[in-house]
């Protein structure tokens, strides 16, 4: 059994793409649409990682990083946050969130790969 | 009868009441918590007003001359009537420049004259003592008539219950009066204690009187008309007197002179000016005051007539009425509360009397004579507070016991029995100088003088004389024919004046030369530069706002300064005086510099304290002064002038400059929301864009990565990548067309536009659209509509934006939309209606902002969130509105309102660019 990878964003295309590039990675991909699935689908599924949309209906990126980081059974998740928002602002709150790191969009696939393999690692 | 024990013990226990009182008031005040602080107090402190000679003469007074107890009265009514101006100036000044007596008002007034003040004393206690001795007269002979005693003049002096009571109001007026050397500073616990007597002695007055109109006889008619059937009682009801017609000038006279006297008279000054807590208590109080003396006057006819008409009184007991009639018809705990409402009327007038009086005979004519002797100024640097006030009690002591003194000596005597009419003939002298000196500059000293002198003597020789030669202590010859026979100077026909009674025969004689003598000499000699420029702080005393001039120059030092203050009011208050004055000039204590400014304060303190005259003896004493001329006074005016005038302008200035920089503020924080909304809208935008960037990016490098990808594959992702491509070019365009309009630089190419064929265009637009939904486009439209002036393609926009809007939300295969096209009272209104979901009401207010997207990501359709507001700004630019009406569950609606003839819509202009307009 592979290791579990939730991808959390609420643009379908952006789903459609970082699905096939994790899945490519060898990675079993579980797939959240907004805020509320994607800390249920934590706690319940309890991946390794979580790709995390900053921007999503219902509970923001931030909330559900804030979360996982209060709860003890799930606090060890890997987050890579991932934003369409580039201010510093947002990086300093995303990484005050609990973040484990911060990747704007767009972003290079190799990097996110790499970048993914290594927090993994 | 009543045991004198009785008498005695409740008479004391009243006096013990007082101290407890004023006791508390004291407290009170110490604790910041006046309770005196208030118009009603002030008010009742006034009815000091109404002494002995009230509460059992004005009966007396009555019995044997019907309404002419009457005058004295409606003079203070009258008076009250000028109140806010007159009474208000005086306690302004005497506020402003610490005055404490009548006398320090008129010597400060006049240069600050010594002499004026000793003389305005003399006067007062020539005037007033018998007065005092008449209070305590009547203390004995309501004693007398409660306990049947025999007459007090017959004891012996250490055994006559008036001496004591004379004694304790004595130890009274200095625990009270004296308690701080300051008389600037109010005496709370006695004013408290003044304005409950005046409670008591009308509570009295009014019981004894509603005893005798209903207990004694059947209500007032009852009494009249009993009266009517007396002919001698008759008469006193009418204002004619024994048929020798109205005396219209006595009437005139007695009105006038009880109007100056409510001013001027040592204990209504001691209350109305120095007691003032708050200038703007005169305005509630001046009506109060009448309202007092009405309450107080309304049964002394019926009680007088009452007591004429029942058996055993003649009209010589009426004086004693208010306490005979209770007591001799069964009602004696009623003539027990008459008495202690006539001793409250007693001791009230004098404790303050005797508190005012005293402190002029000990700033006025003792401070002066210790100082001439070197007394005071022997050892530097002392504290004099304590011999100040021992001399202050001693005076107190000393007047009452003259007033004793003059009682035992005059007893019976005509001198004391007339005596409230001729003090209040004493201190009317006074109206001119004083009333003058507010409000005419041109008053001088030597007029004071002159006035004053002149006054005071044909008031002695035409009043105060044939009062003693009445008494029998002088040969009454001269009265008849004049001294040494000569008839023109007889004292009550002066100059042949005839027909008129004596007080008014005097009274237009003394106040008649005593205003031609102030007014003549003011005229006939120019004042010096101290009465000048006392005589403008007096009379423009409103007109300074703080800026006052202070006329003084020389040079003074600080160590004597202070050593001065400090004997004169104590280390305490000294200190505190040059500690202000440091910390409003906001300089360190060490460096004040003592100018003229700290020397006036320091004098005006020190007057507080030794009244105005000595202070300012005492200042010149330790200060090398300079001399000032009338020029330099006018110089001092000119400068203080300008100076208010400049800090008038500065004012100003600050205040523009305030309201420059609100202005200033205002548009700053409008710049920085404008900012932060600029900052918001750059970072949606930029959010917008980086998410179809986001999937193009990541498909094409996954494609790059892997040319082997299945062709299905591949296919969708080129798919993607195509209607990503799509929604930024989308954005671009709606972003820089919201920008275009926002900024005011869009393109509008106005024409006459037919709504209802635009409607029908538009519809076709979409037609395909609807078809690929399966919906349905019902219009409702009107035949005709009136054309509109507006740019066809903006409004095509917007009816394209509400069309496909509504195609995206309707459901599947069941969906519906209805336009409908209506004129409204000059406007057309267009709305747009689907069987959607509808919008949640908490996103109804913002579903035309930017970037706000119904539905959620996943399931909504392609939309940049930026038709809805650009539709929006479209309307409004015509002059119309757009909104939304939406129940949920029931669709939603979105309609629009364009007016007909835009009244001021820049749509209204001729076709072309209007790149300048401004929303």
């Amino acid at each position: 059994m592979g290791t579990k990878v939730l991808i959390a964003d609420d643009e379908p295309n952006i789903v459609v793409s970082l699905s096939f590039l994790m899945k490519r990675e060898g990675y079993d991909v579980l797939v959240a649409r907004d805020g509320v699935e994607a800390l249920e689908t934590i706690r319940a599924e309890r991946p390794r990682l979580v790709l995390l949309d900053a921007m999503m209906p219902r509970l923001t990126g931030f909330d559900v990083c804030e979360a996982v980081r209060a709860d003890e059974n799930v606090r060890d998740t890997r987050i890579l946050m991932l934003t369409a928002k580039g201010r510093d602002s947002d990086i300093a709150r995303g990484l005050g969130a609990g973040a484990d790191a911060y990747v704007t969009k767009p972003f290079s696939t190799r990097d996110l790969a790499a970048r993914v393999r290594d927090m993994l690692a | 009868m009543i045991p004198p024990a009785v008498v005695l013990a409740a008479s004391f226990g009243y006096l013990l009441l007082l101290f407890l009182i004023a006791a508390h008031a004291d407290r009170r005040a110490a604790q910041g918590r006046s309770l005196i602080d208030n118009p009603g107090v002030y008010a009742l402190s006034w009815g000091v007003y109404c002494t002995a000679w009230t509460y059992f003469g004005s009966v007396g007074r009555a019995a044997s001359g019907g309404v002419w107890f009457l005058p004295i009265y409606l003079g203070p009514m009258l008076a009250m009537l000028l109140a806010w101006i007159v009474l208000r100036k005086m306690v302004r000044i005497a506020r402003t420049y610490r005055v404490t007596s009548i006398a320090d008002f008129i010597a400060s007034r006049y240069g600050k004259s010594p002499a004026l003040a000793a003389l305005v004393t003399l006067i007062t206690v020539v005037g007033i003592v018998p007065y005092i001795a008449l209070q305590l007269k009547a203390v004995a002979a309501g004693y007398q008539v409660m306990t049947g005693a025999e007459a007090a003049g017959a004891a012996a002096w250490w055994t006559d219950k008036t001496l004591f009571v004379a004694l304790t109001l004595a130890a009274f007026a200095i625990a009270f009066g004296t308690r701080h050397l300051d008389l600037a500073e109010r005496h709370e616990g006695m004013v408290a204690a003044i304005a409950f007597e005046s409670a008591v002695k009308l509570g009295a007055f009014l019981a004894v009187g509603a005893f005798v109109t209903w207990g004694l006889f059947d209500g007032f008619g009852d009494i009249w008309h009993r009266a009517r059937a007396v002919p001698e009682l008759g008469a006193l009801l009418r204002l004619d007197r024994g048929g020798g017609g109205f005396g219209h000038a006595q009437w005139f006279a007695l009105t006038l002179l009880s109007m100056l006297s409510v001013l001027l008279l040592p204990r209504q000054f001691q209350v109305m000016v120095v007691e003032c807590v708050d200038e703007r208590h005169i305005r509630r109080a001046a009506w109060l005051f009448p309202l007092y003396l009405l309450l107080i006057n309304i049964f002394v006819l019926p009680i007088a007539i009452g007591g004429l008409l029942l058996p055993g009184n003649g009209s010589a007991d009426a004086e004693t009425f208010v306490l005979s009639l209770p007591l001799g018809h069964g009602a004696p705990a009623l003539a027990l509360l008459a008495y202690v409402g006539g001793l409250s009327a007693i001791t009230g007038m004098l404790v303050v009397e005797t508190v005012a009086v005293s402190t002029m005979v000990c700033n006025d004519l003792v401070m002066p004579a210790l100082l001439r002797l070197g007394v005071l100024g022997a050892p530097r640097g002392s504290d004099l507070t304590r011999v100040l006030l021992s001399i202050r009690r001693g005076a107190i002591v000393g007047v009452l016991m003259l007033g004793y003194l003059y009682y035992r000596v005059a007893g019976e005597a005509y001198a004391l029995v007339s005596i409230g009419l001729i003090s209040f003939a004493a201190v009317a002298q006074f109206a001119p100088a004083l009333l003058g000196g507010i409000y005419w500059r041109d008053g001088t000293r030597a007029g004071a003088f002159g006035g004053l002198i002149a006054g005071f003597a044909l008031w002695t020789y035409t009043l105060m004389l044939p009062s003693l030669a009445k008494s029998g202590w002088i040969g009454g010859d001269f009265l008849a024919r004049g001294p040494f026979g000569i008839a023109l100077l007889a004292p009550e026909r002066l100059f042949g004046l005839t027909g008129l009674d004596n007080l008014t025969h005097s009274l237009f004689w003394s106040l008649g030369v005593n205003v031609a003598l102030y007014v003549g000499l003011s005229l006939a000699r120019a004042p010096s530069a101290r009465e000048a420029s006392q005589a403008l702080l007096f009379v423009d005393v409103f007109r300074r706002g703080g800026a006052e001039p202070v006329f003084w120059r020389g040079r003074a030092r600080l160590d004597d300064l202070r050593a001065l203050a400090t004997r004169f009011i104590g280390p305490e208050r000294a200190g505190a005086i040059f500690a202000d004055y440091a910390a409003e000039l906001g300089v360190p204590p060490a460096e004040l510099r003592p100018d003229a400014r700290l020397v006036d304060r320091v004098e005006r303190r020190i007057a507080g304290a030794v009244g105005t005259a000595s202070a300012r003896v005492m200042v010149a004493s330790v200060t090398r002064e300079e001399p000032l001329s009338v020029e330099d006074v006018l110089e001092i005016l000119d400068q203080a002038s300008q100076l208010r005038a400049y800090a008038h302008a500065l004012e100003e200035k600050s205040r523009s400059l305030e309201t420059a920089t609100a202005e200033l503020r205002a548009a700053n924080e409008q710049l920085l929301s404008l900012d932060h909304l600029k900052d918001d809208f750059m970072s949606s935008v930029t959010h917008e864009l980086r998410t179809p960037l986001t999937s193009i990016r990541a498909l094409s490098e996954l494609m790059l990565d892997d040319p082997e990808m299945e062709a299905e594959q591949r296919g969708e992702f080129l798919g993607i990548i195509v209607s990503e491509s799509e929604r930024l070019t989308r954005l671009v365009n709606q972003v820089l067309d919201l920008a275009k309009i926002e900024a005011g630089h869009g393109e509008w190419h106005n024409a006459s536009v037919d709504l209802r064929a635009l409607i029908l265009d538009a519809a076709r637009g979409v037609a395909e659209l609807f078809r690929e939904r399966g919906a349905e486009l019902v219009l409702d439209l009107p035949a005709s509509v009136p054309p509109l002036w507006a740019d066809p393609d903006r409004l095509t926009q917007v009816m394209l934006n509400l069309l496909s809007n509504a195609a995206k939300f309707v459901p599947a295969e069941k969906g519906r939309v209805e336009v409908t096209l209506a004129e409204e009272g000059g406007n057309l209104v267009v709305s747009v209606r689907d069987n959607g979901p509808g919008v949640p009401p908490a996103e109804r207010a913002s579903v035309f902002e930017k970037f706000r997207q119904g539905g959620d990501a996943a399931s909504r359709p392609p939309g940049t969130g930026l038709g809805l507001p650009i539709s929006r700004r479209i309307v409004d630019h015509f002059g119309g509105t757009m909104w939304l009406d939406s129940e949920p569950g029931q669709g939603a609606c979105f309609a629009f309102r364009l007016p007909l003839a835009p009244a001021t819509g820049p749509g209204g202009k001729e076709n072309g660019h209007e790149g300048a307009d401004r929303r």
